[in-house]
């Protein structure tokens, strides 16, 4: 080409120049924009829902979350000095996540701090996308929880009748507020939840399907179990995290969550409290999770063990949230205690 | 379907254009370069003068200690220059210059029974013969195939694999020269002593297995067995350790050679050079080289003189498209890109790529978001990722733990990245820093 244009015409130095680098020159079509905006895709069913369930009102506290994520990243990454990389979709599925993990009740003002907390110190003053080791929709999460714990525990809506998802608008909080199942469940005792819930699977079938009061995101078992399948159908994620948090979930819940031993309820466990948002969108993001196979399933049943001690001995109904976060920093110890199987070691020596 | 375990990578084949394509003898350019440092060990000591007339076939290099092939000329002609020669890998290596006599006469070489030698003269035709592993290393194939005393060698394996994309020069020899290549096998196993030998052959070339069982068949006797094996398509099938597990089942050390396992692999095509140097006593100076590419005007696979020039091949395949953006010699996932039409092809040599910017990738790199993806790509059971995390931190001489040493490059992870992270670039760069255990 080079040689073209020098021979088409001599005067001309040649404009455009090969490209000389080391191999591979050709990479898959993967790119960490494409699982971003995958990710986020898969979490608008459950979005779109949470409007029939509580309102009109969620989708605004989720923009208002959303663009205080992106608006916080840009800032930080300019302040920083390092290149803004909004459009890779992270801080989008930040910002939906965190929007997921919050009551729909609350004030707008709480999405905005906690994006702050969440995107600039939680993510970019500990190294930016990469090197965060909390899951930043979580830290954000966590503080509002500190932060604003009468709001975070108390600002939860009954499901709205029939299609008046505009019949929240107006009114006050403090007015409609209800109580989610997990909540009832230890405040009150199961009597308290099968009067205001019912029992029995109606009981499992309206909570898998996302009807009954809790945070945004984490409503309708079934649409995030769609999502979290086509993840898994992308390869995106591995079943590794979500089947060994859930598994342990379910199985510590059978064992000790009942009035005796072998007495609870693990379909309860697993369609409430957050446990398929957290163990299919949260505890599987790629930069807070470990990488090796057998770490990611010791993380699954140590996320899911402390889930189940939180609910049932800790002083949060729900849970799953503070075991994320707990285990977070823990991936790089895991993966450095269970490392890939090498091909062969040399001879003679030990590996 | 044979495959290795652990790890691979599924890039396109990007094989259709060539394929089909027939091997074409290129008219010999009026000039070739011939690099004298072809193989792995030292580089040739030129056996001739400038000025000097020669003959095609004549020895005009040749290693004096050391690991190392003799190295002949590709024509008639006369030395025009001993000096250096623009390179893909180290920017100039020294190199003959040779003007080609295109009035001479073809060199004849007569056909001989190879049975009637025995192993030791075997051994020392392929050595004269100046062959070396065709197929991208260019190890010395005789020493290859005179294994140390202390690991005994019972299995022989031809390496038909083919699994970098673009590349179609192998599956070229296959249909067009089987029963040499089978021949090849047969010399090679009574040079070894052995009468075992599998060719392994991705599934995606059902035309090259089917000619090759059927010369395969014919050449096996009582006491020698040459048996195909078809082997899942999958990258890096075509390297030496993953072609022997996914084979053999055995496992190669560290650090060790293939013999330490008790297996000798060679290349198809080597097999072909062995059987010309052996049987008709012709030195390995030409070449089967596949030009693919969008940036490539009309496609081919060539038979070429090594020694000829990028620039004459563009020539005779009538000049570059535009848009055109990166050269590559060898394949795609391991090849080295080129920056000048000047560089001549060698022995190893096996495809000249010519693409354009939508056909590579040139994608900006972004942090390593801890996905994973190479350590389940590593066919090594390495970890790149950590790799690529300390030489950004410079701490490239801490990377040993992580196995940097028994990375070959094959790409793999870098490929799979998300996040497009020079990943061999850094373990080349580890390479450097880091202290062998």
């Amino acid at each position: 080409m080079i040689k073209q244009q020098v021979s088409d015409d001599q005067t001309t130095a040649p404009v455009k120049l090969w490209k000389v680098s080391v191999s591979p020159h050709i990479k898959s079509s993967e790119s960490v924009e494409k699982i971003m905006w995958t990710v986020v895709a898969c979490l608008m069913p459950p979005l779109i829902l949470s409007v029939f369930v509580f309102g009109i009102q969620t989708l605004f506290i989720t923009a208002v979350s959303v663009v205080s994520c992106v608006v916080v990243e840009a800032v930080s990454q300019k302040a920083l000095g390092r290149r803004v990389t909004i459009k890779d979709g992270s801080a989008v599925l930040t910002g939906l996540l965190l929007a997921f993990v919050i009551p729909p009740g609350v004030s707008p003002l709480l999405p905005i701090l906690a994006a702050i907390f969440a995107i600039y110190i939680g993510k970019h003053l500990l190294g930016g996308i990469g090197y965060n080791f909390f899951n930043p929709a979580l830290l954000g999460r966590a503080f509002l929880l500190a932060s604003f714990p009468v709001a975070m525990t108390s600002a939860w809506l009954s499901p709205v009748e029939g299609f008046g998802i505009f019949s929240y608008l107006g009114t006050s909080i403090d007015a409609i507020s209800t109580a989610t199942p997990l909540a009832v469940m230890k405040e009150q005792g199961l009597a308290a939840f099968t009067e205001a819930f019912g029992s029995g699977a109606g009981l499992y079938t309206s909570f898998f399907l996302g009807w009954r009061p809790g945070c945004i995101g984490e409503t309708s078992g079934l649409l995030l179990l769609l999502g979290g399948g086509y993840l898994l159908y992308r390869k995106y994620i591995t079943y590794h995290i979500p089947v060994s948090i859930l598994g342990t979930i379910a199985v510590l819940t059978w064992v000790f969550g009942g009035e005796t031993y072998f007495r609870g309820d693990p379909l309860l466990a697993l369609v409430t409290g957050g446990a398929i948002l957290g163990a299919f969108f949260m505890a599987t993001d790629y930069v807070t999770s470990p990488t090796t196979k057998i770490s990611q399933i010791v993380y699954g049943i140590c996320i899911g063990a402390l889930t189940v001690l939180i609910r049932l001995k800790g002083g949060y109904p729900e849970g799953i949230c503070y075991a994320i976060l707990l285990m977070n920093p823990l991936s790089t110890v895991l993966d450095s205690w269970f490392k890939p199987k090498r091909f062969a070691p040399p001879q003679g020596g030990a590996e | 379907m044979l495959t290795f375990p652990k790890g691979g990578a599924h890039p396109p084949e990007f094989k259709e254009q060539t394929a089909g394509l027939s091997i074409e003898v290129m008219p010999v350019p009026d000039e070739l370069e011939l690099i004298l440092g072809q193989h792995i060990g030292a580089p040739c000591t030129p056996t001739v003068a400038r000025k000097e007339e020669i003959n095609e076939g004549a020895l005009v290099g040749e290693v004096k200690r050391g690991l190392g092939v003799p190295l002949h000329s590709p024509v008639t002609g006369k030395i025009k220059a001993i000096g250096t020669s623009a390179h893909p890998m180290r920017v100039t290596a020294p190199s003959l210059t040779i003007g080609v006599d295109h009035e001479a006469d073809p060199v004849q070489y007569p056909e001989q029974d190879w049975q009637s030698f025995d192993g030791s003269e075997l051994l020392q035709k392929v050595n004269d013969a100046g062959i070396i592993g065709v197929g991208g290393a260019g190890f010395p194939t005789h020493v290859k195939l005179n294994p140390p005393a202390g690991s005994p060698v019972d299995i022989l394996l031809l390496n038909g694999a083919e699994c970098e994309p673009y590349i179609t020069s192998d599956h070229r020899q296959m249909l067009e020269h089987a029963a040499e290549i089978v021949g090849g096998a047969g010399i090679i196993l009574k040079i070894l002593g052995i009468n075992e030998c599998y060719i392994g052959i991705e599934s995606n070339k059902q035309d090259a297995i089917k000619v090759m069982t059927a010369a395969a068949e014919q050449a096996s006797t009582g006491d020698c067995s040459i048996k195909i094996e078809t082997l899942q398509v999958k990258y890096p099938q075509g390297s030496e350790k993953q072609l022997i597990q996914a084979i053999t089942g055995r496992k190669v050390p560290a650090m060790a050679l293939p013999s330490a396992v008790g297996v000798v692999v060679q290349n198809v095509s080597t097999a072909k050079a062995i059987y010309d140097g052996v049987v008709y006593g012709k030195p390995l100076y030409e070449k089967v080289v596949t030009i693919a590419g969008k940036g490539i005007n009309k496609p081919a696979n060539l038979l070429l003189k090594v020694g000829t020039r990028i620039k004459d091949i563009v020539d005779y395949l009538g000049g570059l498209e535009p848009g055109l953006s990166k050269i590559i010699m060898g394949g795609p996932m391991m090849g080295f890109a080129v920056s000048s039409l000047d560089i001549p092809i060698t022995k190893t040599t096996s495809a000249i790529l010519f693409l354009t910017e939508d056909e590579i990738d040139t994608s900006p790199h972004s942090q390593c978001i801890r996905c994973g993806w190479c350590l389940e790509a590593c066919p090594m059971g390495l970890e790149p990722k950590e790799i690529g995390i300390y030489v950004e931190a410079n701490r490239a001489e801490d990377t040993e733990p992580f196995g940097v040493f028994d990375c070959f490059e094959c790409g793999s992870c870098a490929y799979v990245c998300p996040a497009k992270r020079p990943l061999v670039q850094f373990v080349r760069l580890a390479k450097m820093k880091a202290k062998r255990p």
